[in-house]
């Protein structure tokens, strides 16, 4: 199943290194990664989208939380939540493709001779079936942002 | 006064208490080593390769309990140290190793001795540090030593630049009061509705059992076991990194648990119907087949890292806690309690046990029996070596056959007198391991007990030994041969005894010792055994490598049945199975 894990960390150099490294050390798979600063620049939050069960998961935490610079982890899957992702996709004019990517909240941010190029963003599930749609054909590059996510209601990630 | 960056860590860690600093000088280091010439606060110990350095300094901390000190250079200074810090690292003791790193202006560009030292390091420390600004070299002492040793201990890495320990930068020296870290806190108190659900089911137990690890020797807690199972009076096994946190003369031990644990600790354990499991990992060393696992037992399970918990056997009453609050939280819970403990139950799970110890227990006096065959049997030793030293002695090993038979033989009265590499297994640990423990104790007998394979990954340390003058005892068990891979390959390849042997290749083991400048004993004759660890002991001041031939042919029983066995089921003997 897949997991969605927030992750609350010191912004410092290595900080990063450590939380992926233990991922392939316990023998677990990245599926997305996204990070950027928070707060006062002195966090930062990540999301961390794999796979695994409830127990692969229980374990996956439990070792974040015992990297030193990590300040709070949370399995955004246990409870509702919130979740997109953003995406950017440059492809030869085509009207199908451009069709799908309006559908996603999707803008376009230049269209010359050659190729258009269009962001969009929503819930990842959407974003997988969207590009299914898309295809090969008339497409250059792709690039995704990977989760981020909140939880729902009063729950949030803070010192 | 100002201070250099080298002088900054040197106060920093006589600040922290620090005695002696294992280490290994080169080119990143030399600022630093300078400053350690200026000062006497800390001893320095050069030994003669840098895994000598870390195991030492491990070696000093399980015996003090205190974090142990390396120091080494960049590059192939700090690559030797890895094996040391893995070692630390699995078995939660807590290191700082401080590693010269080349000129920050110079990192990346594949400098002279350079490697990148977090990055190597970075899946076997608890945390590493490098230095930015110099004037934070006593903040980061200072916050290495408390992230090594609160919490599950463990090693810290620091990385200092050349640049940061220039002599001619100086800066005030400057830390806060207190470590405050906004990411870590490590202090846990059991929750007590845990520890009333705990003391519920050890208290209407039939066949409870004591399961007790390292954990409860790095946390200080050996008394409030004794103390908890005045009332329980249940069978106690302990762990390989557990033993002599519980007196293996009371008679409610049954002896090490596991891969080579007793007959009635491992049957103890798969009968039982409550297993209290304290500062314990529940190892693969320890559960053979998981699945299998004590099938009828409920599973109470003490330990500082959550992470510990629930990991291989899923425990019905977490309790996340410092095992001395958790021990004290839960002794006073049971003598609160109005539940009666069935002692009729009992007791005659104590006689069962009694019973399992008479079918198939480890013989403890195979010293006195005689038997036809001139070789001697490598249990013996330890029999001897025990008797010896009156049971007395600080006793390290290597990996292998030897350390088994000292875990099931040598019977350990006293918490971290027993150190030995249980997570990682590393072979070269025990001479270096002796040199730390010699001198954190050095008026007390210290043995390292090792094999002729373990003894030649780190014998450039009888150098060391000489220096300063260790006079430690080390029992070489000579079997010509990688004992336990020879055990396996007899057990499970048929005998093929791929690259196991080397008997026409071993040095003169005498000779070797007396080159360093010790004394060195070769023994062959069972009649000559005790007489000469007697002698050996007897020259307290001098080094003593006493090298006893054995019977190759010896396996370590029991042995735990794999695949897809329980623990109950054991070879008991070659070719009998329990």
């Amino acid at each position: 199943m897949k997991r969605i894990i927030s992750i609350l960390i010191e912004n410092k150099p290595g900080a990063l290194a450590r939380v992926v490294g233990l991922f392939h050390q316990r023998g677990y798979n990245i599926e997305t990664l996204n990070v950027g600063p928070v707060f006062d620049g002195s966090y930062s939050r990540m999301t961390v989208t794999t796979r695994g069960s409830e127990n692969d998961v229980e374990q996956i935490t439990k070792q974040i939380n015992k990297i030193i610079d990590v300040i709070k982890v949370s399995d955004l899957t246990e409870g509702e939540h919130h979740e997109y992702e953003f995406i950017m996709v440059k492809f030869k004019h085509n009207e199908k493709i451009q069709k799908i990517l309006k559908k996603l909240n999707g803008r376009i941010h230049e269209k010359n001779k050659h190729a258009i190029v269009m962001s969009a963003w929503s819930t990842s599930s959407d974003i997988e079936i969207a590009i299914k749609a898309i295809g090969k054909a008339n497409l250059f590059e792709i690039v995704r942002s990977g989760s981020i996510g909140l939880h729902e209601g009063e729950k949030v990630l803070k010192i | 006064m100002k201070l250099s960056g080298g002088d900054l860590l040197l106060r920093a860690l006589k600040e922290e208490g620090v005695k002696f600093i294992f280490g290994y000088p080169g080119g990143a280091a030399l600022h630093i080593y300078d400053s350690i010439f200026k000062q006497k606060a800390c001893d320095h110990i050069l030994v003669r390769h840098e895994q000598g350095a870390t195991h030492a300094a491990d070696g000093y901390s399980r015996a003090t309990g205190k974090p142990g000190v390396a120091l080494v250079t960049s590059g192939p200074g700090a690559t030797n140290a890895i094996t040391g810090l893995a070692t630390a690292y699995m078995d939660s003791i807590p290191l700082v190793v401080i590693s010269g790193q080349v000129q920050s202006h110079l990192i990346g560009t594949d400098s002279f001795q350079e490697t990148d030292m977090i990055g190597i390091s970075r899946p076997i420390v608890k945390h590493s540090f490098i230095v930015q600004n110099t004037q934070d070299i006593p903040r980061i002492i200072q916050e290495a030593f408390h992230i090594a040793t609160t919490g599950r201990p463990g090693p810290v890495v620091i990385d200092i630049p050349k640049d940061k320990t220039d002599p001619s930068k100086l800066y005030e020296y400057k830390k806060p009061k207190e470590v405050s870290l906004r990411s870590y806190q490590p202090r846990v108190l059991p929750h007590p509705g845990q520890i009333k659900k705990a003391c519920k089911n050890i208290l209407s137990a039939e066949r409870p059992v004591i399961y007790a690890g390292g954990g409860v020797i790095l946390g200080n807690a050996h008394k409030e076991l004794m103390a908890l199972n005045k009332l329980l009076k249940a069978p106690v096994t302990n762990t390989l990194m557990g033993l002599g946190v519980y007196p293996a003369k009371d008679k409610y031990f049954m002896g090490m648990l596991g891969m080579h644990g007793t007959y009635q600790a491992n049957m103890a354990m798969h009968n039982a119907d409550v297993i209290i499991a304290i500062g314990a990992r529940f190892d693969d060393r320890i559960t053979n087949t998981p699945s299998l696992f004590a099938p009828n037992a409920r599973i109470i399970h003490i330990d500082v890292d959550p992470a510990s918990i629930s990991k291989i056997i899923n425990a019905d009453i977490p309790i996340v806690g410092q095992v001395k609050e958790s021990l004290n939280a839960l002794i006073k819970e049971i003598k609160r309690s109005k539940i009666k403990i069935d002692t009729e139950a009992l007791e005659s799970w104590n006689q069962q046990i009694a019973q399992w110890r008479e079918k198939h227990g480890l013989d403890h006096e195979l010293y006195l029996k005689k038997n036809k065959s001139q070789m001697i049997l490598p249990q013996v030793v330890v029999q001897e070596l025990y008797h010896a030293t009156n049971g007395n002695a600080w006793v390290t090993s290597d990996v292998g056959q030897h350390q088994m038979f000292v875990a099931q033989y040598y019977h350990f009265n006293k918490p971290r007198r027993w150190v030995n590499s249980g997570g990682l297994g590393t072979m070269g640990f025990g001479l270096p391991a002796a040199m730390g423990v010699k001198l954190a104790f050095p008026k007390d007998e210290v043995v390292c007990v090792t094999g002729e394979g373990s003894i030649q990954m780190c014998i450039q340390e009888l150098s060391t030994c000489l220096q300063y003058n260790l006079p430690i005892k080390i029992i070489n068990i000579n079997n010509e041969a990688l004992g336990m891979v020879r055990q396996w390959q007899d057990m499970n390849y048929g005998g093929r005894h791929s690259a196991s042997t080397y008997s026409d290749s071993l040095p003169n083991f005498v000779k070797l010792a007396e080159s360093y400048g010790h004394i060195g004993m070769k023994v062959t004759k069972k009649e000559d055994l005790k007489k000469t660890l007697d002698k050996a002991f007897s020259m307290k001041d001098r080094l003593v490598f006493v090298d006893v031939y054995v019977d190759p042919n010896e396996h370590v029983y029991p042995m735990l049945v794999a695949p897809n066995g329980s623990m109950k089921d054991m070879w008991i003997k070659k070719n009998i199975k329990a």
